[in-house]
């Protein structure tokens, strides 16, 4: 039911590595080391700044595909990966943006479902790319018939 | 300080296990990540969903299974960071987070990386690519 949605990207959005947000997102996963929190401890390392945990990029405001009408409950995350050039510094101004990939629909032993492949990405003021965040998502028969409903 | 330059095939990282899975995990995770899809925090959306009571956000164990490379900034970063989700971590839950050398090359230390609960049932399997700098 997504197959039109392929290839579609979001609009582009400025987000903020917000200091206290990486703060309240390490103390989450309880990861609260000096190297994400102490502002003393960021200019003393090697980025001359904090940085950001790896899977912090979930915080960020990736813009909306208009083709892609997905449910708010029900769906199940098959994988996720994170691809990056180098960590997010705390301060920065990332845009982010995401595409559909790929979707396609299986029939299995409880039904069919649709595998919906998305892929966010994330770059500095210059353009660069940071990070590619791709998200396996799985939309089961259930939730499909209820949006069609 | 250890160093995971020093890591050979086969070396294991320092394994943490988390304390037992509370609500109060979750409400904040939800709260810091901006999920709030209600079956990781409300039971009668979990039973709704046809599950026997709330689960872990995926993304929460993915975020604490990454702490095992947090002491090694310095030395490097997590450049590729790929996770299945394979179970459900429940309230009460204990979890171990591992990680092992798979594969070495001068500039790439890959690690097989896992989630696993008292059980032995791994909820998240994956690989961390940790590029290290000159």
């Amino acid at each position: 039911m997504f197959e039109h949605a392929i290839g579609e990207f979001s609009n582009k959005v400025k987000n903020v590595v917000e200091r206290g947000a990486v703060r309240k997102f390490a103390d989450a996963i309880g990861d609260s080391h000096p190297i994400f929190i102490d502002e003393e401890a960021g200019k003393a390392s090697r980025y001359g700044e904090n940085i950001a945990p790896p899977t912090f990029p979930r915080v960020f405001d990736y813009g909306e595909i208009p083709a892609l009408n997905l449910p708010e409950k029900g769906l199940i995350h098959g994988e996720q990966t994170y691809h990056y050039e180098r960590p997010l510094l705390v301060g920065e101004e990332i845009a982010c943006y995401t595409q559909v990939k790929d979707y396609k629909e299986k029939t299995g032993k409880s039904g069919s479902m649709g595998i919906l492949k998305l892929e966010g990405c994330g770059e500095d003021t210059d353009g660069n790319l940071i990070f590619r965040a791709e998200q396996v998502v799985i939309i089961t028969e259930a939730v499909r018939k209820g949006m069609e409903a | 300080m250890s160093t995971l330059t020093t890591k050979q095939l086969g070396d294991t990282l320092a394994s943490v296990t988390l304390p037992p899975v509370t609500r109060l995990d979750l409400i904040k995770y939800a709260g810091a990540s901006g999920d709030y899809n209600p079956i990781h925090t409300i039971d009668k959306e979990a039973e709704k969903a046809g599950l026997p009571g709330i689960i872990a956000h995926g993304m929460w164990t993915m975020g604490n299974l990454a702490k095992l490379f947090t002491p090694y900034y310095e030395e490097g970063y997590i450049e590729t960071y790929n996770i299945r989700f394979r179970g459900m971590v429940f309230l009460d839950d204990v979890i171990t987070l591992q990680a092992e050398v798979k594969e070495q090359s001068e500039d790439k230390i890959t690690f097989d990386v896992r989630a696993r609960k008292e059980t032995g049932e791994d909820v998240l399997r994956g690989e961390a690519v940790f590029a290290v700098y000159e």
